[in-house]
């Protein structure tokens, strides 16, 4: 029997996601940011956070979503991965779940049009309700990003 | 017991002794002689030794015990300190941090350094290999009681001469235990006993530990107090089995004075009534006493490593930094509450907020000190450094070390070491030139190199002057128009001080013969751009000749500087305020258009200008419309470059933040900071825009 996890749920669109409760620092709601020039066009800029500034990424932009406008329910989650501290910009997390590991399976290769290398796996929880399991350290890999960046330019 | 929580404390306190094993080993070497050298580096080792053991670092621990074992014959005067003992002692220590610093990185501290006991054990057994027959002599005391082989310190020669007014009798006493003596220590201790229960003993010689341990050799001597007499003591000490002789002298007032005071003219007769062994042990047992008795004999100058250390805790840099984010989050708000006193206009508020920002004032000069460094912890490595540099190049170098008790803040001392190897090492290969140059250029044999550090204003230089050759500035140029770095009439109009600078040129170190340059400008582009990336300055000063000065210019702190706030549409920059020349307005008119490029007239030079807002695609604000606009002027070395910006908001005190390990680096941005309405303003660095 394979260990209990805890997840934090956000939702991006329709789709709702899922990142390990002990990579989030905490959960923010849409704060000033302030622009970075000359960067890449998801990465929104940097925020303030108690002192600390951080720069924050539009993750419907990182996945190739299309952007949308900010809501009440818009949330900043700050993460933690390889001394990396990143804020994501999500359409809403509300939701802490349990996830037993053996829920979790081996991506399908596309996912809501994600590309799998950014995911660790899909959870079915309930009948009908399927979480997806980010890969962090991918999502926020820059090799990749300057590998995405070349393709777009 | 779990060793890991004293480990970070075991790896501060090793390298500190091995930086005093390091710094004394070089004095030693200055001053073979100074015996009291010896003794410092003996406990160092020792104190290593014991912590080693503790930890369970063997090799560590059995490495030390063989550097005692020589050290404990230097320190006793039986072994005459030589090259080869020297070189193998710093190999030793050199063994000894590579095994800290593999402790360091979780390893367990092993190595072999077999070879190296070898030599110490060879060393300890008296077989140096010097052509110069100095072998490992073991010298006997030299006895007369009117030599005084035993030196007294300060406090037992006052004993002495306390009991003498009492009316006690003070003899100096020597047994020498017959050659067949089985149990060398057992006899030794029976005499003590006996000679315990009469009066007391002073001082011995060896000391009484090691007397017990059998470590002397025949014959040890003793100060004494007791009622008896002389003769009395004598006999009774012959009484005892296995004594071969026993010699007993009372001394007088005039005698021990002699011995406390004048001890360097009572050595200066050792050589002759010693028994000559070798004639070279015989000289070096004669100085060195004479440099313990000067160190022992009471009123002599202070000793070397005295001097009150000052109190001190170490402190975990990771708290420092937190207390430093703290404070700088104390100064964000401290900026919040003055804009709003202002706005809100009422006395009592903005009195408490005066006062307010005067403390803090002067907690920020507190923290800033907590974090700030004696440069010396950078350049105490340097001596040694120099010493084997020149050695194995063959020349005669003298390192001059001053102001390394100026302070600099950790941040910059963390980085700035390399930079200097670099320059110092450049100073000794190529600055300094080889003895027989130096005497063909009727120079003094021995080169100089002076390591200086000092204040001045909101900045620490620290200079490598060194006496060698000079920089020839034809050659310079000539090399660098042949990379290519510069034109052939680039070259022709550039002055000695140009050229030197052209050292520093990135293009310059690429090629691949510079022998032609005597070698100068291997990486230095890259000390170069290091200490600019510290927000720092590196010049030369050469005449051909007569040396080379590189001087390097430091800011005291990297985390907060002055600043001034600008505003660029909805966005606000921060420019640092030591780039800034002037700020100031133009008109439309001003602005010419040279090769599509925008110029100004300033100060009767033609400088570019700058459109931020078009560099960092500013949404809401493009100056290009403006009859009027402000511009600010930044220096980089000798060029300038105005740079249009909507508003000045005004000059501000800020805390610099890096941008997280995430964003790549933006060119034209610093880093950042929180103002104090809580938003992040960016930090320009008008470096980049700069070619």
């Amino acid at each position: 029997m394979a260990e209990d996890i805890k997840v934090i749920v956000f939702k991006l669109g329709s789709e709702e996601y899922g990142i390990e409760v002990e990579k989030v620092q905490t959960i923010e709601r849409m704060m000033p940011i302030t622009r970075v020039p000359k960067t890449y066009s998801f990465i929104k800029g940097v925020i303030n956070l108690r002192g600390v500034v951080i720069p924050v990424i539009d993750l419907r932009g990182r996945f190739g979503i299309e952007e949308g406008e900010h809501t009440d329910q818009t949330r900043v989650i700050i993460v933690s991965v390889n001394d990396m501290e990143v804020g994501f910009i999500v359409d809403s997390a509300n939701d802490v779940i349990d996830l037993n590991r053996d829920s979790i399976d081996t991506p399908p290769d596309v996912v809501g049009g994600i590309k799998a290398k950014y995911l660790d796996g899909v959870a079915k929880i309930g009948e009908d309700r399927l979480l997806i399991m980010l890969n962090l350290a991918e999502v926020l890999n820059k090799g990749e990003i300057v590998h995405l960046e070349s393709l777009e330019g | 017991m779990d060793m890991n929580q004293y480990l970070s404390m075991f790896i501060d306190e090793s390298n500190d002794h091995l930086q005093s094993l390091n710094e004394s080993m070089m004095g030693l070497e200055a001053n073979p002689d100074d015996l009291s050298i010896v003794q410092v580096i003996f406990r160092s080792a020792h104190t290593l030794k014991g912590m080693a053991a503790t930890m369970g670092f063997e090799d560590l621990a059995s490495l030390t015990h063989q550097m005692e074992n020589v050290l404990d014959l230097v320190r006793n005067s039986k072994l005459r300190m030589q090259d080869f003992i020297f070189d193998t002692l710093f190999k030793s220590i050199d063994a000894l941090e590579s095994m800290v610093e593999d402790i360091m990185g979780g390893g367990d501290g092993k190595a072999d350094v077999s070879a190296i006991v070898t030599s110490l054990q060879a060393i300890v057994r008296g077989e140096v290999p010097n052509a110069g027959g100095a072998v490992a002599e073991v010298s006997k005391p030299a006895v007369k009681a009117s030599d005084a082989p035993v030196f007294l310190d300060e406090f037992q020669f006052s004993v002495l001469e306390q009991s003498m007014q009492e009316g006690h009798n003070v003899l100096y006493v020597e047994v020498t235990i017959r050659k067949d003596c089985q149990l060398k220590a057992v006899r030794a201790y029976m005499v003590f006993d006996l000679l315990e229960r009469s009066g007391e003993v002073i001082k011995s010689f060896p000391s009484v530990q090691d007397i017990e341990q059998e470590k002397f050799d025949q014959s040890f001597s003793l100060y004494y107090i007791t009622q008896k007499g002389a003769s009395e003591i004598q006999a009774m000490i012959l009484n005892l089995s296995e004594i071969e002789k026993v010699t007993s002298v009372a001394l007088d007032q005039e005698s021990l004075r002699q011995l406390g005071q004048d001890s360097v003219a009572a050595t200066a007769e050792v050589p002759t009534s010693a028994p000559v062994i070798s004639s070279v042990s015989v000289p070096s047992a004669a100085s060195s006493n004479t440099s313990a008795a000067r160190e022992e004999g009471g009123k002599a100058a202070p000793a070397k490593t005295g001097g009150a250390p000052s109190r001190t805790i170490r402190v975990d840099i990771e708290r420092l930094d937190v207390l430093m984010n703290l404070f700088s989050e104390l100064l964000i708000d401290r900026v919040r509450l003055e804009q709003l006193a202002s706005e809100v206009q009422n006395g009592d508020l903005t009195e408490t907020v005066e006062h307010m920002s005067r403390v803090s004032g002067d907690l920020q000069n507190i923290v800033m000190k907590l974090r700030m460094v004696p440069v010396d912890t950078v350049f105490n490595r340097f001596p040694r450094m120099v010493r084997d540099l020149a050695k194995s190049l063959d020349k005669k170098i003298d390192l001059v070390v001053t102001g390394a008790e100026t302070e600099l803040d950790r941040t910059v001392i963390d980085e700035i070491g390399d930079p200097l190897v670099h320059l110092l090492r450049n100073a000794v290969d190529h600055g300094i030139e080889s003895v027989s140059d130096r005497i063909a250029a009727g120079k003094p044999e021995m080169g100089t190199i002076n390591l200086r550090a000092f204040h001045s204003g909101n900045h620490v230089f620290i200079e490598i002057e060194e006496d060698g050759a000079g920089i020839d500035s034809q050659k310079v140029l000539k090399s660098a128009v042949k990379k290519g770095v510069i034109t052939q009439e680039q070259a022709a109009t550039m002055n000695d001080e140009e050229a030197h600078q052209m050292l520093f040129a990135a293009g310059f170190s690429t090629a691949e013969v510079i022998s032609d340059v005597s070698g100068r400008g291997v990486g230095l582009d890259v000390v170069k751009s290091k200490i600019s990336s510290l927000g720092g300055n590196v010049t030369i000063y050469s005449t051909l000749g007569k040396g080379t000065n590189f001087s390097v210019q430091l800011p005291l702190t990297l985390s907060i500087i002055a600043a001034m706030l600008i505003r660029l549409g909805s966005e606000k920059y921060a420019i640092p305020l030591s780039s800034i020349v002037e700020t100031g307005i133009v008109k439309k008119s001003q602005i010419r258009t040279i090769h599509g490029n925008k110029m100004l007239e300033f100060r009767n030079k033609n400088i570019p200008l700058l459109s931020l807002s078009r560099i960092f695609s500013v949404p809401d604000y493009d100056e290009s419309d403006e009859e009027e606009t402000e511009i600010v002027v930044v220096r980089k070395g000798e060029r300038l470059v105005a740079m249009a910006v909507q508003d000045f908001i005004g000059q501000n005190e800020i805390v610099i933040k890096n941008l997280g390990k995430y964003l790549p680096d933006i060119q034209g941005i610093s880093g950042a900071t929180i103002l104090g309405d809580g938003q992040v303003a960016l930090i320009i660095d008008p470096n980049a825009f700069i070619k």
